[in-house]
This record gives C-alpha cells, structure tokens and sequence, in this order.
C-alpha cells in the first residue's frame, strides 16, 4: 500500500485549488471576485474531470486502505464534477440579480464537491463519515446564502438541524457495525462476519450490526431524501436560493446514492436478503410520496422536491435488486436524472417578472407564447422525468425496472410503473399550464447566456440520447462491473 | 471488578435516545436541539471507545477523535445559522419557524 498519493490526486488537486482561490477571492476587486473565482472554479472542476477520465481505472487503495479510487467512483466523481460546475455556472445571473454575489458561493460548492467526491471514495467508515461531513458543512451554509432573507435563512436552519440529525444516526450505525464486525475497512468486513465459500452459504449478520446496517440505511435515507426521512426536503428547497436547491437536487443526491450503493454492494453484497427488505420499503414509500404528495403543489420547487423524492423512489429500486444489473441501472438512472434535473433548474432561473423570480407553477401560464424555445426545453424535461419515449427518462426508468423483474422484484416494478403513471399527472399539468392556460404579465426578455446555454444543451442531450446512449451506457456499465467484483 | 461492555453500549443508547427525543419534542428553543445533537454524538462516542476498549483495537479511539473535530465544526456552523436566522426573525423559537409549512 505504501504512501502514494496518486489515486487521491483528483481530491487534492481540488482541495489546493479550493485554498487557492480562497485567498484570490480575498485579494481580488469587491466587484470582480465572484466572476474570478466562479471562473476559476469551473476551470477547476473541468480539470479535476480530466485528472479523473485520465487515471487508472483498475481498483487502488490509498491513504492506510480508507480510499479506494477505481471505475465506480470514477464515473460518480465525473458526474458530481459536471453537476457543481454546472451548478456554478447556473448561479451567476441570479447571485448578481439578487445582490448577493458572493465569491463564496462558488467556494462552498467547490469544497462541498471535494466531500461528495471523498464519499464516493470512501473505502471505510471514517472515510465515508468525513466525507459526508464536508458535502454536508458547506451545503447547510449554502441554503442559508441569502443571509438577509427569512426564508433562505429557515431553510438552512430546518436543513441543518434534520442533517445533523443524519449523521448521528448514520455514525450510530457505524458504531455498531464496528463493535460487531471489528474494524473500520469495508474490504474487511465483508470477511469479518464470514463470508460465503463454495460448500455454506453466508452466514447470518449478528443482530447488532443488522441494527447498525439499518440506522446507517435510514442516515443514507435522510440524505437522499427518500420516504420516511423527506421532511425537509419541500421546506429546504423551497426557501434556498434556486441554484443551491439545483445544487442539493443533483449532486448531493447522486453522492449520496453512490455512497448507498457502495455500502450496501460493497461490504454487505453477500447479505442482500436482510437489507433488501428494508431498501424495498423506503423505495416504494418515496415512490408513492413522489407521486402523490406532489400534486397538490402550486410552487414548482416544492413540485420539483417531491419530484425528487419520487426520482430517488425509482433509483433505489435498482438499489433492491442487489445485481451488477441493479447497480448499472442506478448509475444510468443517476446520470440521467442529474441532467434532466440541472435543465428544469434551468427552465426554472428563467422565469423572471420585472426583475423579479417567480416561482410559482401558474406563473408559468402563458410561456409557449413569449418564449417558445424556453416553453419546449420545460416541456422536455416534463416529459422525460413522466417516463415518456423516447426521451432519455424512460430509458432510466426502463432499466431500472428490468434489474428488478431479473431479480425475481417484479411487483415492484409494476408497482413503479403505476406510481409514474400518477406522477405524469403532475408533469402534464406543467406542460398544459405553459401551452393551454391565458398568459398573465409578460416574462423579462433579459436572460442570462449561461443559464439559457445549459438549459439549451441538457434539453438536447435529454431528447437525443436515444441517438447516442452508447458512452454513458459503457462507462456505466464498466463503472457497475468494477463494484461488484 | 470491572464493568462489561453491555453497561456503556446501554449508557450511549439512553443518551442517544434523550439526544433524538431532545429534538423531536422540545417545542422551546433552538439551542437545545444543538445541545440534542452533542448528547447524540457524545453518546456514539461512549459507543466508538467502549467497542475500541473491549475489541483491543486503536480504531475506534481515533474515530472518537474525528468526531470530536467535526462536532465541534457543526456547532461552529449551526450557530452561525442560528445567528443570521435570529436577526432576520428576530425570534429562536422552535414554534416561530413556520413560514414554509412542514
């Protein structure tokens, strides 16, 4: 094992440039730092991909055996890197409009990506702990950012209170596992409970660390928002400024997800039957939530969280399934949802009134009329996260849903498809309200080029995937393989 | 004569379940669910070192440690917010945070 350090360069490389511009922020004009270190940060998070698609995909341990960098965590680490960057991107206009352009915006993100990056590495208990604790930290202050509005600030006090609750249930559960099973190293513990040989299956987990397995289930719960562990969820995304709400809506989920999917393939992959239950029942619960709880819904942010919750609901299914088909699917679906969801952010920054956000759904009453191409880029996104063919959602769900009937799940698989049936109610009634409904006042014809740029190229990658799905779906692909081993 | 394992991991369970209870019911003030949260994370460190102690592994101390750290940062953070949110509403109590129904 030695010390080399080369596995970890993606994390250290950010980490230095997260130092860096710390103090370029500091030492820059009041009026220009948030442009600079925005810029710088993106560039930042451009490389930190690079170093990543560049390095050796074959399983590598380092830091004493509590990181392991291999195809899984890459393929994560490049979809986090391209949500944050995104995520930056989609901030500026609205930062600047809201007088709130802070150079610690793109800093906070920058450092929050480092700990979902360390998450998906994580190879160990203390790791994974860390760094759930530094995707956590900057996020709390992140949905407090606009720190004169009511609002922002009781989104990030609900967030923090229910978060830290997270952790400590999480680490509950690791103190138990650690208790029963000896040792901190998943590469360990799946040995440690005696793992299975050709003549006896494996043996049953000690009570103790089912307990632990459970409570570190339910903390994973809390931070992907799944059922019954959502309750912050509408209240935080509603009241965090709209790029922070993108921000947690993509990356800190699909970080999340990959963490679960580690924990529970990883060191616990023999002992599926006594965590499936457990992951069936969150699954059909946000499931269910997602769908209905959603409908009633008049601010689209509010709809966009249960929208989540429904989302992460259709994920852990492929979670359940417990294959190396079930894991590919979760990564494809991940991949999908991150940049449906980053574009109806998108969609979502553009809906301006004097100056003004508007959020709310009969807002957008009226939109095919002022601004067509901004009224079909939403109408794909609602189409593509309803399941609808061809758009790229369907092929996530689809997947999803085929690595549960494999694994013997076939109930549950119909019991998504009814529950996406339900959901495509509420997207539909986007669509109608944008195209069908008598517009009121008029939008603002300003936009800002980013966020119309990414609105533009993740509506397009949504409707042509079907046209290309070829690379995602290798490295997704190799990223499951090299998991589940 | 010395003290078995099942006391401490009972002592970190009852003082994990006041630390949970302490935010769910506490209807008063703000502050007292930071408290709940050290009593949360105090008690899984009675947890890490008790296990560590009995297992003759190192391990668990040091996650102790870690713990220590980050619980100290999540104080630092919390009340920041409490601050900020403080000046805007001009109130901490639980019941006054209500704008977003939830």
């Amino acid at each position: 094992m030695g010390f080399d350090l080369t596995p970890v360069l993606p994390e250290l490389f950010l980490l230095v440039a997260g130092l860096v511009l710390l103090v370029v922020g500091v030492l820059t004009r009041e009026g220009e730092a948030a442009r600079v270190v925005a810029t710088l940060s993106v560039l930042a998070l451009v490389i930190g991909s690079i170093i990543i698609a560049a390095s050796d995909k074959s399983p590598q341990l380092a830091l004493g055996g509590h990181y392991v960098a291999d195809g899984f965590s890459a393929f994560l680490k490049i979809l986090l890197f391209v949500g944050a960057a995104l995520a930056i991107l989609l901030a500026q206009g609205f930062l600047h409009d809201r007088r709130i352009a802070r150079f610690e915006y793109s800093l906070l993100v920058l450092f929050s990506t480092l700990g979902m990056s360390m998450m998906v590495s994580a190879n160990s208990f203390l790791a994974l702990y860390m760094g759930l604790e530094l995707s956590a930290l900057p996020l709390y202050v992140l949905a407090a950012f606009d720190r004169d509005n009511l609002r922002s600030t009781e989104a990030g006090l609900k967030y923090f209170v229910l978060g830290a609750l997270a952790s400590g249930m999480l680490l509950y559960g690791c103190s138990l596992v650690y208790g029963f099973a000896g040792t901190l190293s998943f590469d360990v513990l799946a040995d440690a409970f005696g793992a299975a040989t050709a003549e006896r299956p494996p043996a049953l987990l000690p009570l103790g660390a089912v307990v632990g397995l459970v409570f570190i289930i339910a903390g994973l719960a809390f931070k992907l928002a799944a059922v019954p562990f959502h309750m912050w969820t509408p209240d935080v995304y509603e009241g965090s400024p709209t790029p922070v709400t993108a921000f947690l809506a993509t990356a800190s989920k699909v970080a999340a997800a990959g963490l679960a999917v580690r924990v529970l393939m990883h060191p616990f992959g023999e002992w599926t039957a006594q965590w499936q239950q457990v992951v069936v029942l969150i699954s059909i619960a946000s499931m269910l939530l997602g769908a209905f709880a959603a409908i009633g819904q008049a601010n689209i942010k509010r709809l966009m969280a249960y929208s989540g919750i429904g989302h992460i609901g259709y994920a852990l299914v492929g979670v359940a399934a417990g294959s190396e088909r079930g894991v590919y699917a979760v990564l494809v679906y991940l991949a999908i949802y991150l940049v449906m969801t980053l574009g109806t952010f998108g969609c979502i920054l553009l809906m301006r009134r004097q100056g003004q956000y508007v959020e709310q759904i009969s807002d957008l009453a009226g939109l095919s009329r002022q601004r067509p191409m901004a009224a079909a880029a939403l109408g794909v996104f609602m189409f593509s996260q309803a399941g609808i063919p061809p758009l790229a959602g369907f092929f996530g769900k689809l997947l999803v849903f085929l690595a549960a009937v494999e694994a013997g799940l076939t109930w549950l698989a119909v019991l998504g498809v009814l529950s996406s049936c339900v959901a495509a109610f509420y997207y539909l009634r986007i669509v109608k309200v944008m195209y069908f409904d008598e517009a009121a006042e008029p939008f603002d014809t300003a936009v800002h080029p980013a966020v119309t740029g990414i609105t533009a190229i993740t509506a397009l990658a949504t409707l042509f995937f079907i046209v290309w799905p070829g690379p995602l779906l290798r490295a997704a692909g190799a990223a499951a393989a090299a998991l589940v081993r | 004569m010395s003290i078995p394992l099942s006391h401490y991991l009972v002592l970190a369970a009852i003082i994990f379940t006041i630390g949970v209870f302490g935010i769910f019911l506490n209807r008063k003030n703000v502050i007292i669910i930071l408290m709940s949260i050290e009593l949360i994370l105090l008690a899984i460190n009675i947890n890490f070192v008790s296990f560590s102690a009995y297992l003759g592994d190192l391990a668990g101390q040091v996650f102790a440690m870690f713990i220590l750290t980050v619980a100290a940062a999540e104080a630092a953070i919390g009340l920041a917010i409490v601050v900020v949110y403080f000046r805007n509403r001009g109130s901490i109590e639980v019941e006054d945070i209500n704008l977003m129904k939830g």
